[in-house]
């Protein structure tokens, strides 16, 4: 094994479909139009020396290494900004340039530090490595007059030397060693779109400078990575580099935090993590990523992490560590025991969307053929069921319909309830990306998220109350249908004509138009109109959306009124356009995929239909329930009703997760055996008897699908810490049960998920080796995968338009409770912060706030900084308030990321009508000065303590 | 399980149906139960239509009847 280095070319790649011949060193190659000289002598395998440029960013111009001769032209000039020409004869290497080259370098080396043999960088230093490229041998100018490089010069204090800059906690700025190359500067801007740094001053007294010359960790940085990854000197060095040293070799595997799916290199030395850097081959991420996935992976290895696997009989017992096949057997005789006095149906297990593929499929086999019912269920329930739901009812299939690419070619995007700068940041840099070349935005969303305004962007925002999703989405069809606006060709070849016109005269009734609507929704209907307006004209339209759509009563009605909006101007079926959820976890798509709900089979096929069972019935040698399973709010439901008495839980945190926590406590304190199995003692492990170590996606191979369908590997870097990978501790705990499964490495997993679901036919880990990743559907007609569906019709044949009427949550404010609560995420912490409160990230989020607009506030004697207590009709918690006018006057948001904020203690039972997926995201609540923690969460707290007691296992003899 | 939040969870799915008028929600709602809810749930719900199906809109009592019929039909 070897480190991998991708190819640097210098600039990026032009699109361009007309080619360009030229003779490079005398060597002839066709390159696209529009190609650099540099690149395209980088791509005739000559690589010419340069600083300041890099692949990743436009061409810049400014270091004056790259310089090349031209036959016939003037002068020599620089081959990052000179772009080919059709019979350019180029020399890369003449006694002129040579000349040249070697003067630039010893200037830049006369003001640049020579300890190399102890920097950050030794080994991996674009200017070591130009100095030895164009053969410096000596700098004349010698140390003594001006320079960057020492802090005090002749005894005095040199004022333009600057100490280095700590304040990050991944990575360090050391202002000495920088070369104003401004690499980092346009990574900000270009790749990230943060444009958090720029170069102050001027000519020797140009300086990076972190917003107003602040720390990087007071400006408005927010630790993306792009800049060090852009930095050719020691300038910008991860903190983890600088302590442990220059990594080895490097594998390619997949982020374990949200749905974008980013490819990473995890750079090692043996078994130990250097750095992890974005895979610039990878083609979710294109090379970029974000502070979660970049940096905070520590949690991998955090003190906290759970080992050995551990039972107790109660719940009030301390732990007590065990053998792991004490543990199995434990656990096995206990859920058998209880399906023996209770019934087969009275256990059941959730999947995790954190686990790979291979993982998540045999929990469900276990369940499915093992425990010998339905009951499995995932996250995905709490989070993107009517994502499921509606798409298969509208389109045919549970699944966005483009690649991340595809934003490249959108002309309008329209954004639902989602906040990507946060929760999915490398798509989000993408989408700015995009919207900086002239790009349209709309937002709806009830808060002023990072979208709507960020450098170079504003979006078109509709701030609606929360729970009037389907009533802004219908008057939207109202203004299309009613103005004329209708792809009525596309309609009429791709569609259901009948159906559409039952649907274009229910959006047409005066009722749903904006004007009729604003009411309730609080949207202003002339805004309303240009957003639909613009979204129907405007070209290529693409609609992203997140949990703000599905985490309501009217989750899956609101997926169906996004579907019909696409198909009733034309927006499905080619690059740029498109309905696209945002998946939340890094597999929560692959959890879906491989048959974790109840109802459905691998591959979305509901578990009634005979000739699937039958399939599965060859292959597993058992026979299967033909009908659903409990869903996760049905299982509570059941545990307190004293039918549903085990649950064996992979890597998800119900507690801290679900709605109504005081009736998630309720049903689990009633089972009889929680088998948990996760990195850490979360929040479910309180109310468990088994506690199954698990774990870190370093330590095991495997897949994850990310929100594209896009299928990667997750590769083993480091032999698990707990001593089993995930997928051999299900087998262990099957086998326990008598239920035999045989696996030798989960490539055999994927062989039999492969056999089973024609969705993944052609998929094999062989051939994700050889093409890097895959879209589903992967099979016979589409062996390569598929970037975009629905291309010449739908997979459900015709698109089926479904009439969506608004129907008004039952959770309402009133006298007693005023205000709405929403929440959301933040960039820096991911979910319920099981693995990111486990790293240095805590520096930007330590605990949840409540936003609270200033009238609110006012109104009740709130200070910025108060303890305020937050109370509805569910329950009760304390938070601290943050007053801002992001929010509108009536609602109020907090995230929850952290389990002694408890935000779910607040939120209630209502849920989806089609999918049971909770209505998280509007809560009547009341806010009231506070003096501190509510009992409940020093009830919770204490619990929690008591609960967390290990007793060691006695040393072997 | 509590027939209440049964009968809820039930009239939420009627509410759905309801504008694509009666002759379309009935086989909806009905199709819909079958599909999403584990056999205790099912049982639940017809032993709360057999005392009166209080509660219930007259779409999903309709649904349930037939879907309960169809269900014993399947068995038996």
């Amino acid at each position: 094994m070897s480190l991998i280095e991708e190819i640097d070319f210098g600039t990026p790649a032009s699109k361009s479909e007309a080619m360009v011949t030229l003779t490079i060193d005398g060597k002839e190659i066709s390159v696209p139009e529009g190609t650099s000289i540099m690149r395209a002598a980088m791509e005739a395998g000559h690589q010419i020396p340069k600083l300041c440029a890099t692949d990743m960013v436009d061409a810049f111009g400014s270091c004056r290494l790259c310089l090349v001769e031209i036959e016939g032209r003037a002068g020599t000039p620089a081959s990052c900004t000179t772009p080919v020409m059709p019979g350019l004869v180029v020399h890369t290497q003449t006694e002129r340039l040579k000349k040249l080259r070697k003067g630039v370098m010893e200037l830049y080396i006369s003001d640049h530090p020579l300890d190399c043999l102890t920097c950050g960088a030794n080994g991996d230093c674009e200017l070591q490595d130009m100095a030895g490229a164009v053969g410096l041998r000596d700098v004349r100018y010698g140390y003594e007059g001006e320079n960057h490089v020492f802090a005090k010069t002749h005894g005095c204090d040199n004022d333009h030397w600057m100490p280095k800059d700590e304040s990050s906690p991944y990575f360090t700025y050391d202002p000495s060693k920088c070369i104003v190359c401004s690499r980092c500067v346009r990574a900000c801007e270009e790749v990230q779109g943060t444009f958090a740094l720029t170069i102050s001053g001027r000519g020797f007294e140009s300086r990076v400078s972190p917003g107003m010359n602040e720390s990087f960790l007071g400006s408005e940085c927010v630790s993306c990575g792009a800049c060090v990854q852009a930095c050719p000197t020691a300038t910008l060095t991860e903190k983890s580099v600088i302590e442990i040293g220059q990594p080895e070799h490097s594998v390619v595997t997949t982020c374990a935090y949200c749905g974008v799916g980013c490819a990473f290199k995890a750079e090692m030395r043996g078994e130990e993590v250097v750095r992890m850097v974005p895979y610039k081959d990878g083609k979710a991420n294109r090379g970029h990523s974000c502070v979660k996935g970049r940096f905070a992976w520590g949690y991998t290895n955090h003190g906290e992490r759970i080992l050995k696997p551990m039972i107790r009989e109660r719940i009030e017992d301390p732990w007590r560590e065990v053998s792991w096949d004490e543990a199995f057997s434990f656990a096995a005789a206990k859920m058998r025991g209880i399906q023996k006095t209770y019934g087969r149906d009275a256990i059941g297990g959730i999947t995790s969307s954190r686990c790979t593929n291979e993982e998540t499929y045999l929990v469900q086999k276990l369940i499915r053929a093992g425990f010998g019912n339905n009951n499995v269920d995932t996250c995905a329930r709490v989070c993107h069921s009517p994502t499921g739901y509606g798409l298969a009812t509208t389109f045919g299939t549970s699944a966005g319909t483009q690649d991340f690419d595809s934003v490249e070619d959108t002309d309008v995007v329209l954004i639902i309830g989602a906040n990507p700068a946060s929760a999915h940041p490398v798509f989000a840099s993408r989408l700015k990306k995009r919207l900086r070349q002239g790009a349209k935005l709309i937002v709806i969303d009830p808060r002023r998220t990072e979208m709507v305004e960020s450098p170079h962007v504003k979006a078109l925002h509709l701030p609606l109350m929360p729970g009037t999703n389907v009533a802004v989405m219908t008057a939207l069809a109202h203004v299309i249908v009613t103005e004329g606006l209708v792809n009525e060709a596309f309609v009429r070849e791709r569609c259901d004509w009948s159906e559409f016109e039952e649907w274009a005269a229910f959006v047409s009734q005066p009722k749903n138009s904006p004007e009729s609507t604003a009411i309730l929704t609080g949207v202003d209907p002339k805004v309303l109109r240009e957003a639909a307006r613009t979204y129907a004209t405007g070209g290529n339209g693409a609609i992203y959306y997140g949990l703000g759509v599905t985490e309501h009563s009217q989750g899956s009605t609101t997926v169906i009124a996004i579907a019909n909006l696409a198909m009733a101007t034309g927006n499905i079926g080619r690059p740029g356009v498109g309905v696209n959820p945002l998946r939340g976890q890094n597999n929560v798509q692959g959890s879906c995929d491989m048959g974790s709900f109840p109802h459905e089979l691998p591959g979305y096929r509901h578990i009634s239909g005979d000739a699937v069972r039958d399939q599965f019935e060859a292959l597993w040698n058992v026979k299967l329930n033909p009908e659903p399973g409990l869903r996760i709010p049905n299982m509570f439901d059941a545990a307190v009703e004293g039918t549903f008495m085990g649950l064996y839980v992979q890597g998800e945190d119900i507690l801290q997760s679900d709605p109504n926590t005081s009736h998630v406590v309720a049903a689990l304190s009633a089972m009889e055996c929680v088998i948990v199995h996760d990195l850490f003692l979360n929040e479910t492990a309180n109310y468990a008897h088994v506690f199954l170590p698990g774990s870190s996606f370093l330590e095991k191979d495997g897949t994850f699908t990310n929100a594209e369908r896009r299928i990667q590997r997750v590769r083993k870097v480091m032999t698990p810490k707990n001593g089993m990978a995930d997928w051999e501790v299900t087998i262990g705990l099957a086998r326990a049960m008598g239920f035999e499964m045989n696996y030798s490495h989960p490539s055999e997993i994927m062989d039999e998920i492969a056999a089973l679901t024609p969705t993944f036919a052609g998929v094999s880990y062989a051939k994700l080796d050889e093409l890097g990743s895959v879209q589903w559907p992967c099979n016979e007609k589409a062996p390569e995968g598929t970037p975009v569906m629905h291309i010449d019709g739908f997979v459900r044949g015709k698109g089926k338009f479904v009439v969506t009427e608004y129907v008004a949550t039952d959770e309402r404010t009133g006298p007693r409770y005023p205000l709405l609560l929403t929440t959301g995420r933040i960039l820096s912490q991911y979910n319920v912060g099981a693995q990111t409160r486990r790293t240095d990230n805590v520096i930007w989020h330590s605990e949840d706030r409540l936003e609270i607009h200033p009238h609110d506030a006012e109104q009740r004697g709130v200070r910025d900084g108060d303890w305020v207590r937050l109370k509805s009709r569910a329950g009760e918690t304390t938070l601290r308030a943050e007053i801002t006018d992001r929010v509108a006057p009536g609602v109020v948001y907090t995230t929850f990321h952290h389990p002694d904020t408890q935000a779910n203690v607040i939120t209630t039972d209502y849920s989806d009508w089609a999918t049971n997926c909770p209505e998280y995201k509007v809560t009547a609540v009341q806010v009231s000065p506070s003096n501190g923690p509510s009992d409940w969460q020093k009830a919770y707290d204490a619990q929690a303590r008591q609960s967390r007691r290990i007793v060691p296992a006695e040393a072997a003899e | 399980m509590s027939p209440d939040r049964l009968i809820y969870m039930a009239n939420q799915i009627g509410k759905f149906f309801q504008s694509q008028g009666h002759d379309k929600a009935v086989p909806g709602i009905a199709e819909h139960i079958k599909k999403f809810w584990d056999p205790r749930m099912k049982r639940a719900i017809f032993a709360h239509l057999d005392a009166g199906g209080a509660g219930l809109e007259p779409n999903v009592r309709e649904a349930l009847t037939s879907l309960k019929q169809a269900t014993s039909l399947r068995a038996s």
